[in-house]
């Protein structure tokens, strides 16, 4: 009976969701049971006594034995249904401790994912298959719902806190998550994809960021990555002051640092600037720098290079 | 039943000159803004539950209408997902507030819960004209709620968000706040008058059903309804001096919002549905014309589902972020409320087995009745298990699963109780084989409507969605078509009940042998109700020779 589970339910993608779904199909099939049993009572009373003038009923005012017995079987069904359900909730409440921690923030109206390394992702993240994935969830801002229906997952997300889900995919492909709590105007364009691969292609994914460099010219892709790692609320390009220096015209040039020496600002400048910002420290600016190792990747540190050489 | 001394009836011979009643007595619109008489009340509660009904109905159309297409190329330009987004907040509010927790108590209930007890009218006759004021100015702050753009909050008004979005929201909520008194003045007017004015000889187990059902609903309007007050006041506060109760950033915790809006809404669900159900044991004996199975046992059941639903409001929370210890024991004590559901459904079964079964048109919503309810409470079923509910609760199947009980259930037992009573509060009677036709339009274009959701649900569709994913239009256009032949069983109602009033035919006292003490009073009543006071010396539905007046 696959066929009939597949038009009624998502892909499976976890060994965990085949067991919610044999639970959904065994309440689909009692369902119809149930329903079948009531329906076809009341057709076979109006039909077998359909109106007749003159016919006297009999006066059955209640039966005892029936009566105890529509409801200690339903809820013998019942309790037995809640184990049921909440076997399944025991597993999709407690992540296994070895599970690989990745934080998502909602917000109107898009997804953010920080993986445990530091790289950073909007709307789109990579997941290996076969291992226990384990989702940190937020909100900065009203409730949204972390739902991942080919995993039959979901939990609301909720600003200044922290709940969790966990799956292991087992099915590799585009996966979805949908926000499944109202959160206003773009709620049903609030959507993320998920990417399950092989562990190989995952660990190739977090070390490059992936494939999308290569649809900007470098320093295009460079200002991209300056609003998105945050760089912008240090360093401005227009050679305005900021708790960082400026980037406009400090290629070339010549930095002081407080311990005395100096240092041309060129390719490895800028890379020891980013992976080891308190390596050096230019004269009159804070030590408050943290690293972006993981976080810039080598693209995004070659488009970084590429707009503050064009900041002439 | 019960001994009674009845207005001289018809002639069936000739124009019978109008017979005094209620509704002949005085004339006038003075006269209809000043009665206190329950039955007036009752009317005039009735004609704007039904208005309350076409608005929310209204919306209702609009949103599946958009929905049609992913690309709403019908309503390009018209509407878009902001707009979208007050159209469903709109069709909820008012469902909700204005029509359905309203509509059999405060409608149908005012005119004949006296009328079964054998009163002259409710305890409180002016208490009961104050309610029907409170609610015509919680319905006019509604609809300035929408002549200034509406809100967009969900009926739920789930903080954050409703503390944080533009538009009327403090209105809104001080609507549904005065809407909440109007619901516990009635309430309190139900549980006084059935304990002091049942009329001499009627114990409490000689009681209609009927009586039994809206007096579990009436405890439930009376206990709940004043934490809604208290949550909207608080939300209305929040909004307006951010002092931190629901917003986190200044202390606060959306999630109690939850809990407090739940602690009502869940026991609301059952002052929408126990009074349904309270229609419908009326119905089946009276058109199986035998006694009703399990008469204790329909009654405790209405009390036992009053009380087990003040704690099951975290079934709404399961993934809510409340503790996973709450999430367990609400999802145990949710399949508790299963057994005495499931006990009314089999004793109305029961009733009809070995009847005499005939199919007017109350009847036939009474089956209508049966059967979706069923599929409302089973498919309740998965939202109670905990890993079902994990995957389905906030898509259409939830959608798809409330609507089965508030419309299949209550809406339908309501124009079944509407059609049973008619004759007894118009006078006349209506056509009954476009009652039929109507009705199995309704039954038709309900199952296209909201079966579809079902599948849309667990296929992963969230609920409250302006735009979806192309895979699913094709549910969604079937869901869409469904309205339209709703809309059309609606219209026709409208229509044959309008005629029924211009130039219907005139009742009897007792149309469909009834054997509850309304039927033994003329069509329409008295203002008194009775021209005796009746005395009572067995109970109800029972239709043995000599017992019955049939």
């Amino acid at each position: 009976m696959s066929w009939f589970r597949d038009i009624m339910l998502p892909a499976q993608g976890s060994e965990y969701s085949k067991q919610v779904d044999d639970l959904y199909m065994f309440l689909v099939w009692l369902s119809v049971f149930f329903f079948v049993l009531i329906g076809g009572l009341i057709i076979y009373s109006v039909v077998k006594w359909k109106y007749k003038p003159g016919v006297v009923t009999p006066h059955i005012t209640d039966h005892v034995g029936l009566e105890l017995t529509w409801s200690v079987l339903p809820l013998i069904i019942c309790i037995g249904i809640f184990f049921w359900g909440l076997n399944g909730y025991m597993q999709y409440s407690v992540a296994p401790g070895d599970s690989l921690e990745i934080q998502v923030s909602g917000r109107k109206w898009s997804w953010a994912f920080e993986y445990p390394d530091g790289t950073r992702s909007l709307n789109e993240a990579h997941i290996p298959s076969h291992r226990n994935v384990k989702f940190v969830i937020t909100s900065e801002d009203v409730l949204h719902d972390f739902f991942v229906p080919t995993m039959r997952v979901k939990h609301d997300a909720i600003p200044n806190r922290y709940v969790s889900v966990w799956f292991n995919a087992t099915v590799e492909g585009e996966h979805m998550v949908t926000c499944a709590e109202y959160c206003g105007k773009d709620h049903s364009k609030m959507q993320a994809k998920l990417i399950i691969e092989s562990d190989e292609k995952y660990k190739k994914w977090l070390e490059t960021g992936g494939d999308e460099w290569k649809n900007y010219p470098p320093e295009v892709w460079g200002k991209m990555q300056w609003e998105a790692k945050g760089c912008n609320s240090c360093h401005t390009l227009d050679g305005s002051k900021n708790q960082g220096p400026t980037w406009k015209g400090i290629w070339g040039k010549t930095e002081k640092f407080v311990d005395g020496g100096s240092a041309v600002v060129d390719e490895n400048y800028i890379t020891e600037s980013i992976y080891q910002p308190q390596a050096h420290i230019v004269q009159g600016y804070e030590p408050v720098m943290p690293t972006f190792q993981g976080l810039v990747k080598k693209n995004d540190l070659n488009g970084l290079i590429a707009l503050i050489k064009s900041l002439k | 039943m019960a001994d009674v001394i009845a207005s001289p009836g018809l002639t069936t011979t000739g124009q019978p000159a109008p017979r005094k009643n209620y509704l002949n007595a005085e004339k006038g619109i003075w006269s209809w803004m000043t009665t206190v008489d329950h039955k007036r009340i009752g009317v005039m509660y009735l004609a704007s539950v039904m208005a309350a009904f076409g608005l929310g109905g209204f919306f209702a159309l609009v949103v599946r209408l958009y929905l049609l297409t992913p690309g709403h190329e019908l309503m390009k330009g018209l509407m878009d997902s902001e707009s979208y987004n007050r159209a469903f907040t709109m069709h909820g509010a008012v469902m909700v507030f204005l029509f359905i927790i309203p509509s059999v108590p405060a409608a149908l209930g005012n005119f004949v819960l006296p009328l079964m007890l054998g009163a002259k009218d409710v305890a409180f006759p002016r208490l009961n004209l104050a309610s029907y004021y409170l609610y015509v100015t919680g319905a006019i702050m509604a609809v300035i709620v929408l002549v200034q753009g509406a809100v967009d909050t969900g009926w739920t008004f789930y903080t954050p968000y409703s503390t944080t979005t533009s538009g009327p929201v403090t209105w809104m909520t001080m609507a549904a706040f005065v809407l909440g008194f109007s619901s516990i003045f009635t309430g309190i007017n139900f549980i006084a008058t059935v304990h002091k004015l049942r009329a001499p000889g009627m114990g409490w187990f000689d009681m209609p059903l009927f009586v039994w059902g809206i007096y579990a609903t009436a405890i439930i309007q009376v206990l709940a309804t004043p934490v809604l007050g208290i949550t909207l006041v608080l939300l209305a506060i929040e909004r307006s001096f951010q002092i931190g109760i629901f917003d986190s950033r200044i202390g606060g915790d959306p999630v109690l919002f939850q809990h407090f809006f739940w602690f009502y809404s869940h026991p609301a669900v059952y002052i929408m549905i126990l009074p349904g159900m309270a229609i419908i044991s009326e119905i089946i004996p009276t058109f199986s014309r035998k006694v009703i199975f399990g008469y204790r046992s329909i009654a405790f059941s209405s009390l036992a589902i009053a009380l087990i639903s003040f704690i099951v409001w975290g079934h709404h929370m399961f993934v809510s972020g409340q503790s996973q210890l709450a999430t367990v024991v609400f999802s145990f004590i949710t399949f508790l409320v299963a057994i005495p559901s499931g006990i009314k459904v089999f004793n109305w079964v029961a009733t009809m087995w070995r009847g005499n079964i005939s199919l007017e048109t109350p009847m036939l919503y009474a089956i209508s009745f049966l059967l979706l309810f069923t599929i409302g409470g089973l498919t309740g079923i998965f939202l109670g298990a905990l890993a079902t509910d994990v995957h389905l609760t906030d898509t259409y199947f939830v959608v798809a699963h409330f609507h089965y009980v508030m419309m299949g259930g209550t809406v339908i037992a309501f124009i079944g109780g509407l059609h049973y009573w008619w004759p007894k509060m118009t006078g006349r009677m209506y056509n009954e084989k476009l009652g039929a036709i109507a009705c199995a339009l309704i039954f038709i274009g309900f199952n296209v409507t909201f079966m579809s959701q079902f599948f849309l649900g667990s296929l992963g569709m969230p609920r409250r969605y302006a735009n979806y994913l192309q895979q699913f239009q094709p549910l969604h256009a079937f869901s869409t078509f469904g309205s339209w032949i709703l809309a059309a069983g609606f219209l026709l109602i409208l229509g044959y009940l309008w005629a029924s009033l211009r130039s219907g035919p005139l009742a009897p006292d007792n149309p469909w042998g009834g054997t509850t003490l309304e039927w033994k009073t003329q069509s329409p009543p008295i203002t008194f109700n009775f021209e005796d006071q009746p005395i009572v010396t067995e109970g109800p539905y029972d239709y043995r020779p000599g017992k019955a007046s049939v």
